[in-house]
């Protein structure tokens, strides 16, 4: 195995026997046949560095602080090194109109072969005048962007689905990238933030096959978000057996049992953290003892209380008073009438006597 | 809308329309009811001594002499579908959450494989008496569009629900919305036809033992 990536892990103390280990994982994680991991290795080893231009909007910067910032360096952060960055506002050093010179060259160069990654939504409020960067609105970047992209990866809900600014009311206008592009392939890695091996499973995907992994109806690629969290759950057994924590400290809450009481949104959440878990490998949200929260599910936010079970209703019932106040002035309204009706008939009753019988 | 928000609106506006109509519907009917009152019964009482309105209660809950034999399915499947009903909704661990949140009472449910062999045979006692009814001309004769349809909007919850917790047809959001849908639409649709039995079923048994103790045939 030889090729620029390879040399580059070498550099940094990673072996040969790591990277290929980490190939098989990757591609096992993407349910992909084990001679696919080989195949991945040599294709990444080998690939000549496609360029990337990664365009931030509407966001938080948790996207890129997710896959970049490991307490210590991990692979998923060098393979990074085998795409050529030549555009991403909060890690590169050139700022203000070099910034915009490199992503324009890098465009120009690149033209229908670069990989165009966007997190952040994109908001059409006030002409787009919410999220400008040198100027210019999020929408016209976008647009501008995307015609020469061979490919669009929406990190992050927000790019996904819209994510949190979209939430009601949605004062900027936001809407997700798949709203404003629509010629063009785009994968959705939602989450908030999302899992990093499911940004570098996309990318060796590509950088193997040539192509874009198998996708979901939300536009996610199937071998991370084919299940639900509550599917692949470790707390799952005591979910089975009924066994639930009522609150953060009890008894059932030290135990480990189910959060489902809680309000975790595992059931309805399709998402990779129940198996590639977060920090390395070392937790995720449920087993750190708090519900999942949905979040790389389409308006997520807006799905009722995080803390509230999903087979209760999202608010009180609004209805229950006046609800009864009518029915019972209905009720009490027909009995009113019935009783007239009843009343009316006495009165109209014409009893027939023996004597009548008999005329 | 996708499933998130779909099961985010039946938990949402969707309750709140079904509550609302159900609630209304409800609470007219009992009104209307025993508002209506019965005419004075003028004739001296041949015998008040007894409890035959609450002997009646129980009383009707068993089979006459010999009707076990005569029509096994409506009673045994009659029987398994109305404690399965109980069983699911007050012993199931969902279920109690969705009363705790709405009463502040709650109790210990049972495990979900025990709720889900109960729903089962739920099911399968539901689904004999209805080929029952198809298959007896006299049931057949006697049934009109109102028993179909009520014993639908019955087995739809059950069997949606069962469907979701077992991750069956199709996926857990939507069959968990679906379930939910299913179960409003038994709210609205119970005032207003024969399930308002629920209600009056005891009221109008012990009407009945009553008056009938006291024209002389006490129970």
């Amino acid at each position: 195995m030889q090729g620029p990536l390879i040399e580059s892990l070498a550099r940094q103390g990673v072996s040969r026997r790591t990277f290929l280990k980490y190939c098989a994982t990757l591609a096992s994680m993407m349910a992909l046949p084990p001679a696919a991991g080989l195949a991945m290795a040599e294709a990444m080893a080998a690939a000549r560095r496609p360029s990337v231009i990664w365009l931030p909007f509407q966001e938080c910067t948790g996207c890129t602080e997710s896959i970049t910032r490991s307490h210590s360096p991990t692979l998923e952060g060098m393979i990074f090194d085998m795409i050529s960055l030549d555009y991403q506002e909060t890690l590169m050093a050139a700022a203000g109109h070099q910034a915009e010179e490199a992503l324009h060259a890098a465009m120009k160069a690149n033209h229908g072969k670069y990989l165009l990654i966007v997190d952040g939504s994109i908001p059409l409020g006030q002409d787009g005048a919410y999220s400008c960067i040198g100027g210019r609105s999020n929408l016209e970047i976008l647009k501008e962007a995307a015609q020469g992209a061979a490919a669009i990866i929406a990190v992050g809900t927000c790019a996904a689905y819209g994510g949190i600014p979209k939430a009601r009311p949605n004062p900027t206008g936001a809407v997700s990238v798949s709203d404003i592009v629509k010629d063009k392939p785009i994968v959705n890695i939602p989450g908030c933030p999302p899992v990093p091996v499911v940004m570098t499973g996309v990318l060796a995907h590509y950088l193997t096959f040539g192509s874009l992994p198998d996708l979901d109806d939300k536009g996610r690629p199937r071998a991370f978000f084919g299940e639900t969290i509550h599917d692949r759950c470790y707390r799952r057994p005591f979910y089975d057996q009924g066994k639930f924590a009522k609150t953060f400290d009890d008894k059932g809450a030290r135990r480990g049992w189910c959060l489902f009481e809680l309000g975790c949104k595992g059931p309805v959440t399709h998402n990779a953290c129940a198996t590639a878990k977060w920090n390395g490998g070392t937790s995720w949200p449920v087993e750190s003892g708090h519900g999942c929260l949905g979040c790389s599910e389409p308006d997520f936010w807006d799905a009722g209380d995080f803390y509230k079970a999903l087979s209760v209703p999202a608010h009180p019932p609004t209805s229950v008073v006046a609800a009864s106040v009518v029915g019972a002035t209905a009720g009490a309204a027909a009995g009113f009438a019935n009783r007239a009706k009843k009343n009316a008939a006495r009165k109209a009753r014409q009893p027939i006597t023996v004597a009548d019988l008999e005329k | 809308m996708n499933e998130l928000q779909f099961l985010t609106w039946v938990r949402g506006p969707g309750l709140d329309i079904a509550v609302g109509i159900f609630l209304l519907g409800t609470v007219w009917r009992l009104f209307e009811i025993y508002t209506l009152g019965r005419r004075k019964d003028l004739a001296a009482p041949r015998r008040a001594a007894g409890a035959s309105g609450l002997h009646t209660v129980f009383r009707r809950s068993l089979p006459p002499h010999g009707m076990l034999k005569r029509a096994p399915v409506s009673y045994i499947g009659g029987y398994i579908f109305h404690i399965g009903l109980a069983v699911i909704v007050f012993l199931g661990a969902p279920h109690i959450m969705l009363i705790a949140n709405l009463t502040g009472l709650s109790w210990p449910g049972l495990p979900a494989q025990f709720i889900g062999l109960a729903t089962v045979m739920t099911m399968a006692a539901m689904l004999a008496m209805l080929v029952d009814r198809i298959n007896k001309p006299a049931k057949r004769f006697l049934s009109t569009f109102e028993d179909w349809f009520v014993w639908a909007v019955t087995f739809l919850p059950v069997l949606t629900g069962w469907l979701a917790v077992q991750h069956l047809l199709l996926p857990y959001t939507t069959m968990l919305a679906l379930h939910i849908l299913s179960v409003e639409i038994l709210l609205i649709a119970l005032p207003f036809t024969k399930l308002f039995h629920v209600f009056t079923l005891f009221g109008s048994r012990w009407h009945n033992g009553s008056a009938n103790a006291r024209k002389g045939v006490p129970v």
